[in-house]
C-alpha cells in the first residue's frame, strides 16, 4: 500500500511537472505572478525583511522580470530554497526561474537540464575565519574543521582545494545556511565557505562583523544567474533580456528617478540615441519579438532601477555588505557585465 | 447427528460469479488485483513518459563516476576520488552502526526501564513513568536536536584545551581539560577517544573494497572460539548438577577461557592504545566521533527506550500473578523469579513489539540529516542526489536499500522470535 501511494505521489508531480513545462511565459502571465526561487535569507541577496518584505540583490531581478511580464513588479510569489532544494523546485516546476546565486557549471547545463541565461554577479568561493584563530591564509587551514552548505558547488571546490594544497580538513556538511552560521559562529567549525558574496552577506548579519575576516584566496569561478528549464527557449530569452535591459539602462544612464525624463525627451527628440528608443518602447515594437508588449523592458528598469543602482542599493559599498563592482563593473569601466546590442 | 445432503450440481453460469458465495470473494479480489497492476503499470508509463519529456532517463550509471565531495565519518576508505556507488556504501555503514549502537542502548535502557515501572518502590516507579511519557510524547526530531545543540553549545572549543609555554611558567591551567585521566577530549565539535593500536601489524586483505585485517579476524575468531568452549564447560557443570546436584565451581575455569587466549594474543601483537592530543585546529589521534553521531544515537536511544519500556512491562504484566507466587511459595528469590519465570515468558509478549522498534530505530536514523549527519541519505539521497540531479534514481534506490535492511531485521528477529516462543509438543 504504501509503496503504490509513493508511486501515486510521484505520478502526481511528474504529472505536474509535465504540463508546467514548456510555455512559462504563457503560464506567468495567465496566473499575474511570477514565482521566483529564493534564497531561505541571505541578507543582500535574497531573504525577507521584518515586515515579510523581500529585498535583495536577486529579488530585485525577479521583480523587473515580473514587471516586464505581467506588468508588476509587487506580483512575485518568492518560494524559499536551499541549495540542496533549489533544482528540484525549477525541475518539477515549482517555481518559474530560480534566481539564487546558483553558479553556472557544465554539469548544471547538461546533465541536470537547466539554461543559466546570464550571470548578474560573477563571483568566486572564499573563505571566512573568526580574527582570533591567527590564519591569515586559506593554506594554513591544515586539520581544520570547515563548514560548508551541502548541493553547492562549493562543497566540490572545497574538495578539490584541500587536495591540491596537500592539506587535510574535516568537513561539516550542513544542509541550510542558518544551521551552518550557527555552527560556525558556536566554533563548531573553524571556517566558513562559500561564495565570497555570500561569506560578505553572512558576516553583515552577523552581531560582530569585525571579528570575523575573509581569507584573501579565492579558489574557484562562480558565475552565478538565473536559471531557467532547458528546452523552454522563449521563457529564456525573456529572462535574460530583461537582465539585459537593466545592463544596458545603467549603460545609458538611465536610473530609476529619470525613466520618465529619459522616455519624455526621447519621445520629443528624434535624433535620441536609437537604442534607448527601442528599450524603452518609443520606437518599434521589440517587446513582441519576444512575447511582451512595447513598454515591458520600460517597467522593468521603472522597478528598482538600472544594475547600478540594484547592486548599490542591495549590495553596495555603502550598505553593511559593503562589496565593491569589481567584476560586476560594466564592461566600460573595466568589469565583465556587458549586454549584447538591443536591436 | 446431521446428515450431509448432497446439493444438487448445478452448471456454472458466468453470473455465479458475483450473485454465488463460493465465487464472490475470489471475483472482487481478481477485479482488484487487476485494477491495482493497471495502475502501477499507468503510473510508471506515466514517469517514463514525463521524464522523457524532460530529456530524462532512468540511469544508475552515476554510480560509477567520481563522487568530488568529502564525508567526515568513514567507516570504509573513501576519498572524494571515490564513485558515488562506494559514497552510497560509506552512507550505508554509518547509518548501520548509528541504528546498532541505537538499538543495543534502547533495549538496555528500555529493559531497565519497563522494570522499574513496576518497582514496588513509589519514586522509582514514578520516575520512570515521568521518564516514560515525557520522551515518548515529544517528536524525536526535537530530542535530536537537542542533544546536538547541547553537546555543541555547552563543551569547551578544542582551543581552550591548548596549554603553551607561557601559561606553564605562568602556573595557569587551560580553560579546559581531557577527561577520565586525560585520555577523552569531548570539545564542540566531537569527543576523541584513544584507539586500539597494535605494533606489530600482521597484513590483511581488501575484500570488495573493505580492508579486513588479520589481527581483527585473529581477535574476533578467538572471542568466538572462547565462548564456545565456555558453552562446552557450563553444559559439562549443568550436566554434572543434574546428575549428582551439585554445580561444580566453574568461574575461574570461565575467566580464564575467555579472557586469557585473546589478552595473550593481544599482548604478543603489541595492544596499546593511542591516545588524542591537540594538534593545530584540532585533536588528533585516537578516534574522534563527530556530535552529530553521539547525538543521534542518545536521542534514538532515549527516545526509543519508553517504547521498549512500555512493551516490556506489558510484558510482564502478562504473566499471571500465580506464577510468581508459585516462585515465592517455592522460595525463590524475587530476582531470580524475575530471571528465571517472569522474563522468559515474558519475552514472548515482548519480542514483537520489540522487532518493530528495532525497525522504527533504523528508518529513523533519517533523521541525522537535520544535524548534518551523513548516513544513506545524506550521501546517496543528499549529496549525490544533488550533484547529479538524478532524483528518482536515488530516491528509488535508497527505498529498496530501506526495504531490504528492514526485512532483513524482521526476519532476524523472527529466527530469534522463534527460538523463545513457547513450544507446543
Ligand atoms: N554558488 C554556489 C553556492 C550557492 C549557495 O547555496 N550559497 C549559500 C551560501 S552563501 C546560500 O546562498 N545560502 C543562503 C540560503 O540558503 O538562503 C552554488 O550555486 O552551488
Amino acid at each position: 500500500m504504501k509503496k503504490s501511494v509513493f508511486l501515486g505521489t510521484l505520478a502526481a508531480t511528474t504529472v505536474l511537472a509535465g504540463a508546467a513545462f514548456a510555455g512559462t511565459l504563457d503560464d506567468v502571465k495567465a496566473r499575474g505572478e511570477l514565482i521566483c526561487g529564493s534564497n531561505v535569507a541571505l541578507t543582500g541577496f535574497g531573504a525577507a525583511d521584518a515586515a515579510g518584505e523581500w529585498k535583495g540583490f536577486d529579488v530585485d531581478l525577479c521583480r523587473a522580470v515580473a514587471a516586464a511580464v505581467v506588468g508588476d513588479g509587487t506580483k512575485v510569489k518568492f518560494v524559499p530554497t536551499t541549495g540542496e532544494t533549489r533544482f528540484t523546485a525549477l525541475a518539477s516546476g515549482e517555481v518559474d526561474v530560480l534566481i539564487r546565486n546558483s553558479t553556472w557549471t557544465y554539469s548544471r547545463d547538461n546533465d541536470l537540464k537547466f539554461d543559466f541565461v546570464a550571470v548578474n554577479y560573477y563571483d568566486g568561493q572564499g573563505f571566512m575565519v573568526k580574527k582570533d584563530l591567527g590564519v591569515s591564509s586559506a593554506k594554513e587551514l591544515d586539520g581544520a574543521t570547515v563548514c560548508i552548505q551541502t548541493g553547492t558547488t562549493t562543497e566540490l571546490n572545497l574538495a578539490d582545494f584541500f587536495k591540491s594544497n596537500n592539506i587535510s580538513y574535516t568537513p561539516v556538511t550542513v544542509g541550510d545556511d542558518t544551521e551552518a552560521q550557527r555552527q560556525y559562529e558556536t566554533g563548531a567549525c573553524d571556517a566558513f565557505t562559500t561564495d565570497a558574496s555570500g561569506l560578505a552577506s553572512t558576516r553583515a548579519a552577523m552581531a560582530d562583523p569585525g571579528n570575523h575576516i575573509i581569507l584573501p584566496e579565492i579558489i574557484s569561478k562562480e558565475p552565478l544567474g538565473p536559471v531557467v528549464r532547458h528546452g523552454d527557449n522563449n521563457w529564456g530569452d525573456v529572462v535574460r533580456w530583461t537582465f539585459n535591459a537593466l545592463l544596458i539602462a545603467e549603460e545609458k544612464g538611465i536610473t530609476k528617478a529619470n525613466l520618465e525624463e529619459v522616455v519624455a525627451a526621447a519621445t520629443a527628440d528624434a535624433a535620441y540615441d536609437p537604442e534607448v528608443k527601442r528599450l524603452l518602447g518609443i520606437d518599434g515594437d521589440m517587446g513582441a519579438m519576444a512575447g511582451l508588449d512595447k513598454e515591458a523592458f520600460k517597467r522593468a528598469i521603472a522597478v528598482s532601477g538600472n544594475y547600478g543602482e540594484i547592486f548599490e542599493a542591495n549590495i553596495g559599498a555603502s550598505t553593511p555588505i559593503g562589496l565593491a563592482r569589481g567584476l560586476n563593473a560594466l564592461w566600460t569601466q573595466g568589469g565583465l557585465q556587458y549586454a549584447a546590442p538591443f536591436r | 447427528m446431521t446428515i450431509a445432503v448432497e446439493p444438487p450440481k448445478a452448471a456454472f453460469r458466468l453470473s455465479m460469479l458475483i450473485y454465488d458465495t463460493r465465487y464472490r470473494a475470489m471475483t472482487i479480489q481478481v477485479i482488484v488485483l487487476a485494477l491495482v497492476l493497471l495502475f502501477v503499470g499507468w503510473l510508471t508509463d506515466n514517469t517514463i513518459q514525463n521524464l522523457a519529456a524532460k530529456d530524462k532517463d532512468i540511469n544508475f550509471g552515476f554510480l560509477w563516476a567520481r563522487a568530488g565531495y568529502d564525508i567526515d565519518q568513514q567507516l570504509i576508505p573513501y576519498t572524494n576520488d571515490s564513485t558515488h556507488g562506494r559514497a552510497l556504501f560509506v552512507g550505508l555503514a554509518n547509518t548501520l552502526v548509528v541504528a546498532f549502537f541505537a538499538c543495543i542502548f534502547a533495549t538496555i535502557i528500555g529493559v531497565i526501564a519497563g522494570v522499574l515501572r513496576l518497582s514496588k518502590n513509589w519514586l522509582v516507579a514514578r520516575l520512570m513513568t515521568v521518564y516514560v511519557e515525557v520522551f515518548r510524547n515529544i517528536p524525536l526530531l526535537l530530542w535530536i536536536i537537542l542533544s546536538f545543540v547541547v553537546l555543541g553549545e555547552t563543551r569547551p572549543a578544542p582551543k581552550d584545551f591548548r596549554v603553551t609555554d607561557e601559561m606553564i611558567a605562568a602556573g595557569e591551567s587551560p580553560a579546559a581539560t581531557m577527561s577520565f585521566f586525560d585520555s577523552v577530549a569531548i570539545t564542540n565539535r566531537g569527543s576523541n577517544i584513544p584507539a586500539p593500536k597494535l605494533t606489530t601489524d600482521l597484513g590483511g586483505f581488501e575484500l570488495l573494497g573493505v580492508p579486513f585485517s588479520f589481527a581483527v579476524l585473529g581477535t574476533l575468531a578467538l572471542i568466538i572460539g572462547s565462548v564456545l568452549v565456555n558453552n562446552r564447560v557450563l553444559a559439562q557443570a549443568k550436566a554434572v548438577q543434574e546428575a549428582t546436584g551439585d554445580r561444580p565451581t566453574t568461574w575461574w575455569k570461565s575467566l580464564l577461557i575467555l579472557f586469557a587466549p585473546t589478552l595473550l594474543f593481544l599482548w604478543v601483537l603489541g595492544f596499546h592504545l593511542e591516545y588524542p592530543v591537540l594538534k593545530g585546529f584540532n585533536f588528533q589521534g585516537g578516534i574522534s566521533v563527530a556530535h552529530s553521531f553521539t547525538a543521534l544515537v542518545i536521542a534514538l536511544s532515549i527516545y526509543s527506550a519508553t517504547y521498549i519500556a512500555e512493551s516490556v512491562r506489558a510484558g510482564i504484566l502478562a504473566i499471571n500473578r500465580g506464577q510468581t507466587e508459585a516462585a515465592y511459595a517455592l522460595g525463590i528469590r524475587p530476582g531470580r523469579t524475575m530471571k528465571l519465570i517472569v522474563l522468559p515468558q515474558a519475552l514472548r509478549v515482548i519480542i514483537p513489539p520489540l522487532i518493530s522498534q528495532y525497525l522504527n530505530i533504523t528508518k529513523n536514523t533519517t533523521l541525522g540529516m537535520a544535524i548534518s549527519y551523513l548516513d544513506l541519505k545524506g550521501t546517496l539521497g543528499g549529496i549525490t542526489l544533488n550533484q547529479t540531479g538524478r532524483e528518482l534514481e536515488c530516491m528509488l534506490l535508497m527505498m529498496m536499500i530501506y526495504l531490504t535492511l528492514s526485512l532483513l531485521i524482521s526476519s532476524l528477529m523472527n529466527i530469534y522470535n522463534n527460538a523463545v516462543k513457547l513450544k507446543e509438543r
